[in-house]
């Protein structure tokens, strides 16, 4: 009844009501039948389920206790030895240089420190300068600093950023090298002797090369008017930094190693994450197979007491550490990786108990469903 | 308008009520003779359309101001203007770039926009009208057009400006007119000349015409319109006639089948109704949207109180007190600057760019593409998409959207006699005589009588247009080709079924011409009868009438209406058999009416004309007035019989409805229809069940009973069932009968101040606890308030209307997410929606799949995107207890900016964009999913602290990793030192792997796009890391970077120890997924897991490896 009735109005030929927009809008507005538009695109749908996420913590316990334990023995073979030498008690010999210290003495306070270590230390040993309490990562000091002066730009050598301010101009000559980093740079001079069991105080050579990034000496550090031209001459018109002894051409004798490109002081520019940092000083490299670098004994370390920390609570130490190719003594790392890979070894064995559980729940659930 | 506005600020809101003010239009710009009236001239504005915001001069101040009225906006400002004027640890780089990049994009966007709406403005401005000037018609720029002009439209032209017509080339001075553009109803409306100007019809003669028009100031609403014209001939008492919506020709309208018209301009430029209706629709925010927004305050909130104290802690103690304030108040500001990052731009961007993007999937959606409509879904606002995946409540209309609006004649009953007609087969209708199928013959005078009575009513009862073939253009499909065959149109497709129906039973109405309509009944005689009075269909009333007089002079009023309407008019007829039948065919289903006639003696007649006219030209509450008039001249009718129309169910309704129940949602039907229908069809949909109770708050039961006793009887039905069954799931559901009477009962019961017992919280109480409500006999208005009443019940769940016709449009504005199904009866809905879909059916799509992937994929990205900038910002936090709470940026100032821009931006962007993590099939198989999301449940308290402190630890662990690792020791093999910016990027590369990688697992959907951005994105960041720090920059003037990545990487142990944090940060949240699928597995999860059950083996041995290649990195 129904179907036949429509039929005879169709034919009857009487519509009602027009499509939309009259009979002038006939292009066709269907969709494009592409996997994309109509989110088909095949996929990949992988989901965390006890089962699946399992072996991968297995595999990830296994993989991380061994590299933990790797990496704990060595870091317990790396030799390290660290000493204050601050001088903020008066038993300390340094104690007399460290009270008093003023910027424009002189002559140098001396102090000797004597040490023992308990152990050979064989291949390289490095030494470090550590400070304490002393904030490089401050922010006004961080950004107190002229790349492109540091670069060996001519033009920024004689009118330093307004970065470096107030550590730009000095007497109205620019100041070389500008900034509030360069002028707290570190100038203890630290020297080591070896006390001979029989008497002699041997001085053990301390390389001052390759303690700074190759880049940073090669490429972001360059003396202005290039390398081998007359230092002096070039940084004629500068002024050496307020806290400086000498101009930034004396640093070294050795030309490659002098002005800006003085690896102690790209150590030092290099500003620390951490208010408790260390920095490299020396390389002792090692001498011969036979012997080893630093022989067990006694030492003296000889500081030459130039700068101040009391001011600000700050720490002087002086540390000797050998290298492994995971760096120097930090077990952190191992003790981290042996935790993680138990941790993970410990909930694949409880995902496992639970997988077998809920398995057989949920697929006893799927059977009476 | 706009001035209407601002100086009578209530004029839109009280408008019908009061009559404000009234403008006088000089016909012609003549004056009226002198002693009529003071001769006012009044402005307007001209004819021109200003549709666009900006000027050349204006746009960029204006576009600025309006774009930093945005908070987001300002508070990126503010951030950008510190970091210019105080010393701060980022340069205002960092943040002025992307601020400028995104209010660079919008202006240009805007501006764009405002350059195309400046071309439309310009060419609608310019195209040349006709206007008739000392007797000549002389062509001039739409813009030119003043109130008052005369204007020529010739056939298929557009109205420049509201127009009252005057006269036509048809010299029954009536036009034809469709509206499509207006209202998309593309039916041809009839439009009348006032009689008395009808004979003005060539230029000169309306040029000499001398009249005044008195009419309301413009107003918004399209349909009404009252006015009153003077005509003034030579010294005579002007002759005042009314003016109606009928008189008034609106911009935008076209006009048809009548080759020209004379017309005055009423209202124009702006203040055409069409202008007014530009109005912007108040924006709909979302629920997702308003949440995000309030952690953001939190943030700030908890942002702020981190600066607070970390400047306090780093004010020295020696400065003079003034000094401390303001260095303690830079301080803040720095570290304002440096926490700014964790609200970043980009995610206004992503989200707005997801929402944009995002529901192009809608509009391309080819389920949703309907063949026969030749269209799709729309979307007219992106804003809303999540919220398709929250609705609770489904409000949809009856007519033409749970059904098809496509009516059908299917019998007539003259007083208790049934007619079918009948057609065979093959689409050959049988000849007229034998074609009436007669149950119950018992011929006989009065019942001949009554027949040929009720035919005729049919036929003449109605407002439908017949379009001849020839005459018809345009709307033809090539399905009639060659047919010399005429077109019934009619607004409402009842009339056209009935007029149709009627035609099958012999009796065919031929045309209305002159005022007189022809039929051609049963002997193929044609009969004339003069058409007096058309009494208008109104849903208040439910009924129209007409009163005609027929050849022999007799005054007849025939009335069709609903039988609520009818009924109780009728004096007599065989009401008992008529109402029986009436009532078996609605409980089938199918749409009833009664018809009725009455027979009007001449003063009878007299009397109905005076109060019609007197109705008619009234200024002020004429339709009042009309109703009352309409009210006194529709009684005492003699009852001739009923039809019935069968609307059909839209395919797939039973099912969507079913699907929507699944999920969870309640499912009201709101319709104007009566009860039985309703319910009929809500039955057919199986929105009721057999097994459902139900419950009935009707008219008929709140007379039996008092509606204070009826509704504490239901409440404690309800809740008894409750309490019983509160275990056992499958409990007995209810279902809601409620009519429109017994609701504006409850409704008014509030202000009456109900003491023991709001009825309305009792009515809410019994409707939550019903899986399906009926509301019936419901006008536009009251659908907008069930609405309302469930939005600001207690939970505020989210609603959402659907409907199609003009009278769900109110639901539609009023309901968080509001639908519009392109319907028959025209497109008001879909204009006015949010979305628009061609089908009922395709709602299941739309809320079941797309709602709860765009609901699913905003949650991940809002939480998302708070979770990395937390892990983020975090470790910088940290970092000041280590630098002396100097602002030091942990991390290089490109990082910083480039961090949410580039290195983590695109993943996110792509997954809130694909994300599947279920398949389509499941969703559509598995409605019950759709709970899984409900009440917002991804965004929810618990959900969001978990990623913060997911955030927080895996911060810590970068942070306090990178911390140890750093803690005065080398690590590398030539014992060189690394400094801060190693540090910094130490910590910045775990940050952006795991991140990526966070993303990554939560991915379930890995499209080959998925792959590509996410590793891609992780080796952009490696590439510009090398690239960044690879050579000395010139232009910059530090050289920080240098070499510092390739530095780390040239180590070890900062390989060994990337490797472990990254392993580290994953950690936690692997396990908590792992444990909450194993322990307690949602139905998502579980749906998850039963997927691959096919193929479980390959699947699982390829997630292995993927799985463990991805943990160590």
């Amino acid at each position: 009844m129904m179907a036949s009735s429509y039929n005879a109005k169709d034919e009857d030929g009487h519509i009602t009501v027009t499509g939309p927009g009259g009979g002038a809008v006939l292009r066709s507005k269907k969709p494009e039948n592409t996997a994309f538009k109509q989110q088909r695109l095949p996929a990949w749908q992988p989901i965390l389920t006890a089962g699946t996420v399992l072996p991968a913590f297995f595999i990830i316990g296994l993989l991380f206790i061994p590299i933990g334990i790797g990496l704990f023995v060595t870091s317990n073979n790396i030799k390290e030895f660290e000493i204050d030498y601050t001088g903020a008690d008066t038993s300390s010999p340094c104690f007399n240089c460290s009270q008093n210290f003023s910027w424009n003495s002189t002559s140098p306070c001396t102090c000797t420190v004597p040490f023992y270590l308990e152990q050979p230390y064989e291949s390289n040993v490095y030494v470090y300068y550590g400070l304490s309490n002393f904030y490089q990562n401050h922010r006004r000091y961080v950004k107190s600093r002229d790349d492109s002066q540091l670069n060996g730009n001519l033009k920024s050598l004689r009118e330093p950023s307004k970065e470096c301010e107030p550590y730009a101009y000095h007497n109205n000559k620019p100041i070389a090298p500008c900034g509030a980093i360069a002028n707290s740079m570190f100038n203890d001079t630290l020297e080591l002797f070896y006390n001979d069991p029989n008497g002699t105080s041997v001085k053990i050579l301390l390389g001052t090369t390759g303690i700074a990034w190759w880049t940073d000496k090669h490429v972001k550090f360059g003396n202005p008017g290039g390398v081998d031209s007359n230092l002096s001459a070039v940084f004629q018109g500068t002024t050496k930094p307020l806290n400086w002894r000498r101009p930034v051409y004396e640093l070294d004798s050795d030309q490659s190693n002098n002005g800006f490109v003085n690896e102690d002081f790209i150590v030092w520019m290099r500003t620390a994450a951490l208010p408790t940092f260390r920095k490299l000083y020396r390389i002792i490299g090692k001498s011969s197979q036979m012997v080893p670098t630093l022989p067990r004994g006694n030492y003296t370390l000889e500081v030459v007491y130039n700068y101040p920390v009391r001011s600000f609570e700050g720490r002087k130490r002086m540390i000797l550490s050998t290298i492994s190719w995971m760096g120097g003594k930090n077990p952190f790392l191992g003790i981290a990786y042996i935790t993680v890979g138990s941790v993970c070894f410990f909930l694949g064995v409880v995902l496992l108990v639970i997988h077998h559980k809920c398995g057989n729940r949920n697929n006893g659930a799927e059977i009476s469903n | 308008m706009v001035l209407c506005n601002v100086l009578f600020p209530d004029c839109t809101c009280m408008g019908e009520e009061i009559w404000l003010d009234s403008r006088t239009v000089y016909i012609g710009h003549k004056e009226p003779p002198p002693g009529a009236e003071a001769y006012i001239p009044q402005r307007y504005p001209d004819n021109r359309i200003v549709s666009s915001k900006y000027t050349s001069w204006n746009f960029i101040p204006k576009n600025l101001f309006e774009q930093f009225r945005r908070i987001a906006n300002f508070y990126f400002l503010a951030i950008f203007l510190v970091q210019l004027i105080i010393d701060t640890p980022t340069s205002p780089v960092t943040s002025g770039l992307p601020l400028f990049f995104v209010i660079t994009v919008t202006a240009i966007k805007q501006g764009y926009e405002d350059w195309l709406r400046h071309k439309a403005d310009c060419s609608i401005n310019e195209c040349p009208v006709d206007v008739v000037q000392q007797g000549k018609v002389v062509r001039t720029q739409s813009h030119k057009l003043r109130v008052g002009d005369i204007v020529m439209v010739r056939e298929d032209e557009t109205f420049p400006c509201d127009l009252i017509l005057l006269s036509s080339s048809r010299h029954d001075g009536t036009c034809y007119v469709t509206t499509a553009s207006l209202d998309g109803e593309s039916s041809h409306k009839t439009y009348y000349a006032v009689q008395d100007t009808v004979a003005f019809r060539t230029e000169r003669e309306v040029d000499s015409l001398h009249a005044t028009i008195e009419c309301e100031q413009p107003q918004p609403d399209l349909y009404k319109f009252v006015g009153r014209i003077n005509i003034y001939k030579d010294r005579e008492e002007p002759l005042a006639r009314p003016l109606g919506a009928e008189n008034l020709l609106l911009r935008g309208a076209t006009l048809k089948n009548t080759q020209h018209i004379y017309a005055v301009a009423v209202y124009t430029g702006m203040e055409t109704k069409m202008a007014l209706n530009y109005q912007s629709k108040s924006q709909k925010r979302s629920a997702v949207e308003n949440s995000f927004n309030l952690r953001l305050k939190d943030t700030v909130l908890t942002a702020s109180v981190k600066n607070h104290l970390l400047s306090n802690s780093t004010s020295l103690v020696c400065l003079p007190f003034l000094l401390q304030v303001i260095r303690a108040f830079t301080d803040f500001l720095a570290f304002m600057v440096l926490f700014n990052y964790i609200i970043p731009v980009s995610m206004y961007v992503t989200v707005e760019m997801q929402k944009f993007l995002g529901s192009y999937f809608i509009t391309w959606d080819e389920e949703m593409f309907d063949e026969e409509l030749g269209e799709g879904a729309l979307v007219n606002t992106s804003d809303l998409n999540e919220e398709l995946g929250q609705v609770e409540y489904v409000f949809t209309d009856k007519t033409g959207t749970l059904t098809e609006n496509n009516m059908e004649f299917i019998e007539c009953c003259v007083d208790g006699n049934v007619y079918i007609p009948h057609a065979i087969c093959n689409g050959q209708i049988l000849s007229a005589a034998s074609s009436i199928d007669m149950i119950d013959s018992s011929p006989g005078g009065y019942r001949r009588e009554h027949e040929d009575l009720f035919f005729r009513a049919l036929c003449l009862c109605h407002t439908v247009q017949v379009k001849e073939e020839e005459t018809v253009d345009g709307i033809k499909r090539g399905i009639h080709q060659g047919r010399p065959t005429s077109f019934y149109i009619s607004s409402s497709p009842d009339e056209v079924a009935l007029v149709e129906g009627m035609k099958r039973l012999g009796y065919t109405y031929l045309r209305l011409k002159d005022n007189y309509m022809e039929i051609l009944n049963k002997d193929d005689e044609i009969e004339r009868f003069e058409l007096l009075h058309v009494l208008n269909f109104d849903s208040v009333r439910r009924r129209m009438s007409v009163i005609v007089r027929s050849s022999s002079g007799e005054c007849l009023l025939f009335c069709k209406g609903a039988d609520s309407s009818i009924f109780p008019r009728v004096v007599s007829g065989k009401v008992e058999q008529v109402k029986a039948r009436v009532e078996q065919n609605a409980v089938e289903g199918l749409r009833t009416l009664c018809v009725a006639y009455r027979r009007l003696s001449e003063s009878e007649y007299k009397e109905a004309r005076r109060h019609l006219n007197e109705a008619q030209l009234a200024l002020q509450d004429r339709e009042q007035r009309l109703a009352q008039a309409y009210d006194t001249i529709e009684k005492d009718f003699v009852l001739l019989g009923a039809t019935a129309v069968e609307d059909r169910l839209q395919e797939k309704a039973a099912d969507t409805i079913e699907s929507l129940h699944k999920a969870g949602m309640k499912v009201w039907v709101l319709t104007g229809d009566k009860m039985e229908t309703a319910a009929a069809t809500c039955y057919a949909s199986k929105l009721f069940r057999r097994s459902t109770q139900i419950l009935e708050l009707t008219k008929k039961r709140t007379e039996e009973q008092s509606l204070h006793d009826v509704l504490f009887e239901l409440s404690r039905t309800v809740l008894r069932q409750r309490s019983i069954s509160g275990l056992s799931v499958d409990c007995l559901d209810f279902g809601l009968i409620i009519d429109g009477a017994t609701l504006s009962a409850i409704l008014k019961s509030k202000q009456e101040g109900a003491g023991p017992g709001n009825y309305r919280e009792i009515f809410l109480e019994i409707g939550r606890n019903c899986s399906a409500v009926l509301c019936c006999r419901m006008a536009p208005l009251q659908k907008a308030q069930i609405v309302k009443l469930i939005k600001a019940s207690k939970e505020h769940p989210i609603t959402l209307a659907i409907g199609d016709g003009a009278n769900d449009v109110s639901m539609i504005l009023e309901a968080h997410v509001g639908i519009g199904i392109m319907g028959k009866e025209g497109r008001q809905a879909a204009r006015n929606s949010d979305y628009a879909i061609p089908k009922f059916k395709h709602l299941k799509k739309m809320l079941l799949v797309h709602g709860h992937y765009y609901y699913i994929r905003i949650a991940e990205l809002v939480q998302y995107f708070f979770y990395k900038n937390v892990c983020f910002i975090f470790p910088q936090f940290l970092y000041q207890f280590f630098c002396g709470f100097s602002q030091q940026p942990l991390y290089d100032t490109a990082y910083l900016t480039l961090y949410n821009i580039s290195f983590t931006s695109l993943p996110i962007l792509l997954y809130s964009l694909v994300e599947q993590h279920i398949t389509t099939e499941r969703l559509k198989r598995d409605p019950s999913l759709y709970k899984d999301i409900a009440k917002n449940s991804l965004l929810r308290w618990p959900v969001f602290i978990y990623w913060t402190c997911l955030g927080v630890f895996d911060a810590v662990v970068f942070f306090f990793g990178a911390y140890f690792l750093f803690d005065n020791t080398t690590f590398t093999s030539n014992g060189q030192m690394f400094g801060n910016w190693t540090f910094g990027t130490l910590v910045f590369t775990v940050l952006v792997f795991t991140v990526t990688l966070k993303l990554a697992l939560d991915t379930h959907h890995w499209t080959w796009i998925n792959h590509f951005v996410i590793w891609g994105s992780l080796l952009f960041y490696v590439i510009f890391s090398l690239l960044w720090g690879g050579i000395i920059w010139p232009f910059l003037n530090y050289q920080r970077m240098y070499y510092v990545f390739m530095q780390m990487l040239s180590s070890g142990p900062a390989w060994l120890s990337i490797i472990l944090l990254i392993t580290v940060s994953l950690l936690p949240d692997v396990i908590k997924k792992v444990l909450c699928r194993a322990v307690c597995p949602t139905a998502t999860e579980r749906a998850q897991s039963t997927r691959p059950c096919l193929t479980v083996e390959p699947s699982t041995i390829f997630m292995l490896s993927q799985s463990s290649s991805r943990m160590s990195f």
